[in-house]
């Protein structure tokens, strides 16, 4: 490894809504080691060239999903993303694309929010259990079924990553469908009948074109795009079945 | 909210790519290329008695339908959605130009197709 | 009032900005070919139903060096449909599990490829049986 201080130019996208009509860019000299991710890079400008940088981030370690944005124009984790792997090149960072920017980096998430409590992002059971009668039990083949999709960390990266909710963002997307289907597989829930009107609906599973990319990025291997394609199946299914299976057949 | 009815040109949109990518490349070599140009088929093989007895047989006849009928189908919903993509929110317009022009065609290809006798 | 003023851009040339998408783009315009290729068949069928001085004349346009190009280039473009189709399918199924473990992407995909090998044979050889 090379331990030696070399500098990297970091150009950031800013955008202070008090005094910036459009954002523009603004390009920093950063010095860095190999060990210094894109958002240390960032640190050291907030701290040393420019405070009014704005940016989240928590955890610093792929978990907390929090430092999500464009760097050279792919979504990535500010966290998870050296310095090193651009330099020599300038490095571009621009606030997570398909949501509006709030200010510099940091993007406004109301829309992401207001769906993730849509989809009842919870354990729905149809008689719950007193404290008293214990854990709900589980085979390790039924965690397998879902686990996969709840290593979901709500970063959005899969958002920044699907033109279709760019071009419209009334569709429910591919994270928060990823959590759907998390939890309709999951054999301690019963929810499924009230999360699946969203896939059904005109904003559900089918905007979804299958490009793929959310998957391609997913920082947690989730495969949404899966969770997603999975659902049209399902929801094609119940299109045409709706009307022959009795109710309260199967889950 | 409102439920979508994308099933049904999905499942057609679905069935028509599953089909295209299992035997349309074949296809399109048998009618388009081996079979005008003489090379590994002769080119009787598309002899006016020859196409004209395949569409007479009712399996033949089917097989035509199907594949134009599901081929239509499937670039029908893939162009609307390319139109979405670059942008021409046409909407209900978009719909009618696209989904319209498969279902002429459908009816178009069942008219002739029948018109040939059995 | 929100001093709030939040920014939002524009999607134009979106299709552009990334090799992704620019793949993305031209899978889907494989569909351009696939319904022309349609409209051959369905105007085909057509012809056929004028009878025979109308088919000679259509056969001799199938034959002409000019539309065996174009064929040529629609081959080129189902295959590529055919690559991407079943690329694109480990992310549509729903998990497949042979013993209790899960088939991998890569065997999904060459999987569906072979089943498309083995049905074109399969029509390549009905069809060269139906020659005279």
């Amino acid at each position: 490894m090379n331990t030696s201080e070399r500098m990297i130019t970091m150009e950031v996208l800013r955008y202070r809504p008090e005094q910036d009509e459009t954002p523009f860019f603004q390009q920093f000299l950063v010095p860095f080691t190999d060990d210094m991710s894109v958002l240390q890079g960032l640190q050291y400008i907030k701290d040393e060239l420019e405070g009014s940088l704005s940016f989240r981030w928590s955890c610093r370690m792929a978990i907390c999903g929090s430092c999500g944005m464009m760097i050279n124009g792919v979504p990535k984790l500010a966290c998870h993303t050296f310095l090193r792997d651009t330099y020599p090149n300038t490095l571009r960072v621009e606030a997570l694309a398909h949501f509006p920017i709030e200010r510099d980096l940091v993007i406004v998430m109301d829309d992401f929010m207001a769906k993730l409590e849509s989809i009842r992002p919870y354990i729905i059971a149809d008689t719950p259990r007193a404290l008293s009668e214990g854990e709900y039990l589980q085979t390790p083949a039924q965690l397998d079924l879902y686990e996969q999709f709840s290593s979901c960390i709500n970063c959005l990266l899969c958002y920044a990553a699907c033109p279709q909710y760019g071009l419209n963002s009334k569709f429910i997307g591919p994270g928060a469908m990823a959590l759907v289907h998390r939890y309709n597989l999951d054999s301690r829930d019963s929810g499924s009948a009230q999360r699946m009107p969203l896939v059904h609906a005109e904003e559900g599973v089918f905007n979804c074109t299958a490009v793929g990319y959310c998957s391609q990025v997913c920082p947690k291997k989730v495969d949404p795009a899966n969770a997603v394609n999975i659902n049209k199946t399902e929801s094609a299914k119940d299109y045409f079945l709706r009307f022959v299976t009795p109710k309260g057949a199967g889950k | 909210m409102k439920r979508s009815n994308a099933p049904i040109f999905w499942l057609l949109f679905g069935a028509g790519g599953m089909v295209s990518a299992l035997i349309g490349p074949v296809l399109v070599f048998i009618t388009g290329i081996a079979a005008p140009a003489g090379m590994l088929l002769p080119r009787e093989l598309l002899s006016y008695a020859n196409v004209l007895s395949f569409s007479q047989h009712w399996a033949g006849k089917c097989f035509l339908f199907v594949i134009i009928f599901l081929f239509l189908w499937h670039s029908a919903h893939r162009i609307f959605h390319t139109l979405h993509d670059i942008g021409l929110h046409a909407g209900l317009g978009a719909k009618l130009v696209c989904y319209g022009a498969a279902t002429t065609g459908t009816l178009v290809a069942g008219c002739a197709l029948l018109r040939l006798g059995w | 009032m929100s001093a709030r003023r939040p920014y939002v851009r524009p999607m134009t040339g979106w299709w552009r900005k990334n090799p992704f998408f620019i793949e993305y783009m031209v899978h889907e315009g494989t569909a351009f070919f696939v319904a022309a290729y349609a409209l051959i068949l369905l105007a085909s069928v057509v012809v056929l139903g004028q009878g025979e001085a109308a088919w000679n004349r259509w056969l001799e346009f199938l034959m002409s060096p000019l539309c065996i190009i174009a064929h040529v280039v629609i081959l080129l473009a189902f295959l590529y449909h055919s690559w991407t189709w079943f690329n694109i399918m480990p992310r549509t199924l729903p998990p497949i599990l042979i013993n209790g473990t899960r088939v991998k992407a890569a065997t999904i995909t060459y999987g569906g490829l072979a089943a498309a090998v083995i049905a074109s044979l399969i029509v390549f050889a009905i069809v060269a049986r139906l020659a005279p």
